[in-house]
């Protein structure tokens, strides 16, 4: 039996799933639920200075995009972060921590970029005995406007900076979460390492507007006919999410920058995909939100299936196992042939992968007056479009070519040496292989 | 529990059991279930539910136009091909045409919901009672339509619709044809065939004249010299005898009356039944008098046919439909004697066994047949027709079920009346 434990920057936990910064871990009676139901760790939401806490608005603040089945595929919020006391979070926290010992707390903090600020809190937060801290350098809404949030993760000099000051005044582990509402996020990652952060986790949300409602004309959520872009979040942003912490798991800079994975993790197979990409841990929301605090459980026994099919015995040893496979375009092997093939035994004859084909890609599927399908190989230039629209999982898979054969579409003999596009005869800049 | 004297008597259920009896076969989607249902449609290309309907509606295009949103649009995907499309989304036997031809049906087993979108669909550009085509410019010419059934009024809508003004005749006393006295009361609620009429007439240049029959009260020689073309949709109004002993005795009649009196009472418990009920026949409209019977409050409903199940033209959903009402089927049986109370049945397997059933009432469903041929050329014993749904007689042409060719279904008559027009609109415009 696998054993899910993670001791991600040390802190212990029994599993890698931590549900992140978010309405989900906003308060004391939802954290207790979420441990009860089995999850490994929680980031408490974003805690904000003492004083007066910030107000969200008393309109719709989610919206959503949607899926076959109403199944939610993307969500967006404009919530700020938590609008309770700073006092009572604290107490919170404390009180949870001392119950639940064996389970990772982690507490978000976004307060403004100044030292002071920092100072103030930080030994506040020390005092609840959470396992450390979460910088919130993301929030692309609201915050941002007054000079936190995202407005910090985009501006690589501030993230070091702050992180520098937290690192000086909390002596446990520093999380910087990442915006993805930047160009390169290897800058704002490399950034953080030189702060001396302890991990980087990422994504937070994407500015969005998921709809505009065409009666009233105004973004949604809308709040008294007007909308503000909100973070964008679930599913839908998986790819994106997985795409960053790629690039800082392979970048020179920053390899080996320990990540907590977040952006759509929904499933056990999203989470160890994250973690193949190098992330010790996933933070989940959006999934949580969606179907409550119970699908932990499919988590941990998915992943604990799939690491004893394995073989693996503890997460840590195929955490990072993708990343070496990441690499640039100029270095794909362009060598590789593979033609699509259609199992005639699956095919519901549905036809969507020859009108894709036919009216979009290479004209490389061939019908039928008995709606039979099948691929030209001498036209078929394996893009994968009838793959990915196919209806029927695995009945259209991409057939590598053996060496040796010719390949009927460019009359090459397929060859099993390697060769990329840096020597390409067709790349202007090609350098002569040695 | 059902009255259960014996004879043929009224009243055998009381009303609100007679109601619920009677109620929708299929309930209209809801909203959600309309979105749901149209989420799975997969948008094949070329679609094979496209080529299974006769009158070939863009399914996947209504599909996609409800699950957007927009069922006004998908409704006219569906009657510009199809003007009786909300008649048939209720009778057609999408079973054995668009949903059989599914892709889902292939995957899954369970087809996208085909029918029941498409009602949803009409119903609501319906309910609003409003007519979405407008007239052509007047092209000046006259069209006698004969027969106010699915393939007349679809022949008559689209002739109208392109400019030429329609008089449609009618041997009843109401139009509607099949959709209004041949088909089960729980396929056509609330009045639905002749609420279909009435929307269907909104597009004006149609003019109903009920109570006139071909070769009774018309002449085709009279047709043919005062309109421009005449395109004849009289159905089949015949029906097949048994040749049997005991065929005239006074509980032995047809069941296309059992069932045009079904759709025309007011009053369910007025309609008498037998408590013993026999059905011969295999058909549709076998099916629909036996499962009626029972819904009535027959005791016992059996349908005796003559050949194996494999050969029913009813649908095998069909006969699931009249299993599950409690009928009995029986096959390769045939009636040899017909006697008070009682019916003789003799197998067709060539055993020369016979069985005798209590029957105090027996429905004649074995087919129906032309009234007249009007003098034109038949093929077997329908009138001949053409791919254009031409007779052999020049400026008259025919569709529906008197017609050669095509299955007798609603939607298939809707077919060849839409398509005999534009043969016709076009023969009188291009002076072919």
């Amino acid at each position: 039996m696998a054993d899910l434990t993670t001791h991600f920057l040390g802190i212990k936990s029994p599993n890698p799933f931590w549900l992140a910064s978010a309405p989900p871990t906003d308060k004391e009676y939802n954290v207790r639920r979420a441990f009860e139901a089995g999850w490994g760790g929680v980031v408490w939401k974003t805690l904000g200075m003492e004083g007066p806490p910030v107000v969200n608005v008393n309109g719709p603040r989610y919206g959503a995009i949607y899926g076959a089945d109403r199944r939610l595929m993307g969500l967006n919020n404009i919530e700020l972060i938590t609008d309770r006391p700073l006092e009572v979070n604290l107490e919170e926290i404390t009180r949870v921590k001392a119950d639940y010992p064996d389970r990772a707390i982690i507490v978000s903090i976004m307060v403004p970029c100044e030292e002071q600020a920092w100072k103030d809190i930080l030994p506040k937060v020390a005092a609840t005995g959470a396992d450390g801290i979460e910088l919130n350098f993301g929030c692309p809404h609201g915050m941002s406007e007054r000079g936190m949030g995202a407005a910090v993760g985009q501006v690589p000099e501030y993230i070091e900076m702050v992180t520098r000051w937290c690192k000086q005044y909390y002596d446990k582990p520093v999380i910087v979460k990442l915006t993805p509402n930047i160009t390169d996020v290897r800058k704002p990652a490399a950034a953080a390492k030189r702060g001396g952060a302890d991990a980087v986790s990422l994504i937070n949300t994407i500015n969005s507007i998921t709809s505009v409602n065409l009666d009233t004309m105004s973004p949604e959520p809308s709040i008294d006919g007007k909308g503000s872009h909100g973070g964008y979040c679930g599913p839908a942003v998986k790819p994106i999410a997985m795409s960053m912490v790629s690039e800082i798991a392979r970048h020179p800079e920053t390899h080996g920058l320990p990540i907590s994975g977040i952006g759509g993790v929904t499933t056990w197979r999203d989470a160890a995909e994250f973690m193949a990409l190098g992330c010790g841990n996933v933070q989940v929301c959006t999934a949580a939100m969606t179907y409550g605090f119970k699908i932990v459980q499919e988590m941990i026994s998915g992943l604990s299936q799939w690491m004893d099919e394995k073989g693996f015995e503890n997460t840590s040893e195929f955490v990072g196992m993708a990343v070496p496979n990441v690499t640039d375009w100029q270095y794909l092997n362009l060598n590789y042939v593979a033609k699509a093939k259609i199992s005639q035994d699956d095919c519901i004859k549905c036809g969507r992968c020859y009108a894709a084909c036919e009216d979009t890609s290479h004209q490389a599927i061939a019908m039928s007056a008995d709606r039979v399908f099948e691929v030209i190989d001498s036209e078929c230039v394996a893009c994968n479009l009838c793959v990915d629209v196919c209806p029927v999982e695995n009945c259209i898979t991409m057939e590598p070519m053996k060496a040796g054969e010719v390949d009927p579409r460019t009359g090459k003999v397929v060859s099993d040496t390697y060769a990329n596009w840096t020597t390409h005869p067709n790349n202007p800049g090609a350098v002569a292989a040695e | 529990m059902p009255d259960t004297t014996s004879g043929i008597v009224a009243a055998r259920l009381n009303g609100d059991v007679l109601k619920t009896n009677f109620a929708d076969l299929h309930a209209p989607l809801g909203e959600h279930e309309a979105t749901v249902a149209a989420d799975r449609c997969y948008f094949c290309y070329d679609a094979p539910c496209v080529t299974a309907c006769p009158t070939s509606i863009d399914i996947p295009l209504f599909i996609r136009q409800i699950a957007t949103g927009t069922s006004e649009a998908a409704a006219k995907t569906i009657f510009d091909q199809n003007i009786l499309g909300g008649m048939c989304a209720r009778v057609c036997p999408t079973e054995t045409l668009c949903e059989q031809a599914c892709v889902r049906e292939t995957a899954e087993g369970k087809p996208v919901e085909i029918g029941r979108l498409q009602r949803h669909a009409t119903d609501t550009v319906m309910a609003k009672q409003a007519h979405p085509y407008q007239r052509a410019a007047s092209t000046g010419k006259r069209i006698a339509v004969v027969g106010a059934g699915p393939a007349g009024l679809a022949a008559g809508h689209r002739l109208a619709m392109l400019g030429s003004d329609v008089t449609i005749f009618d041997a009843r006393t109401k139009a509607g044809g099949l959709n209004e006295f041949g088909i089960a009361s729980y396929k056509s609620t609330n009045d639905f065939a002749a609420r279909e009429v009435d929307w269907l007439l909104g597009i004006g240049g149609i003019t109903i004249e009920a109570g006139k029959a071909l070769g009774a009260d018309l002449s085709l020689d009279d047709l043919s010299a005062q309109y421009d073309a005449v395109f004849l949709g009289v159905g089949l109004g015949g029906v097949n005898s048994l040749s049997v002993d005991g065929e005239n005795e006074s509980g032995v009649s047809d069941a296309v009356d059992f069932i045009a009196d079904l759709r025309q009472t007011s009053d369910l418990a007025s309609l008498p039944v037998g408590r013993d009920v026999v059905v011969i026949g295999g058909g549709m409209t076998a099916v629909d008098a036996a499962v009626q019977s029972k819904l009535l409050g027959a005791r016992n409903v059996t349908i005796a046919y003559r050949r194996g199940r494999d050969c029913m033209s009813a649908s095998p959903y069909e006969q699931d439909l009249a299993a599950s009402k409690g009928v009995q089927l029986m096959f390769n049986v045939q009636p040899s004697a017909i006697h008070q109370g009682e019916i003789e049945l003799a197998y067709t397997d060539g055993s020369g066994e016979t069985v005798r059933i209590p029957a105090d009432q027996v429905f004649k469903a074995i087919g129906q047949t032309l009234v007249t041929d009007a003098g034109l050329k038949l093929d077997g014993r329908k009138i001949a027709v053409d791919a254009h749904g031409r007779t052999s007689r020049a400026g008259v042409w025919a569709g529906g079920d008197c017609a050669s060719g095509g299955d007798d279904l609603t939607v298939t008559a809707v077919a060849e009346g839409r398509d005999a027009a534009m043969d016709i609109h076009a023969s009188l415009m291009g002076g072919k």
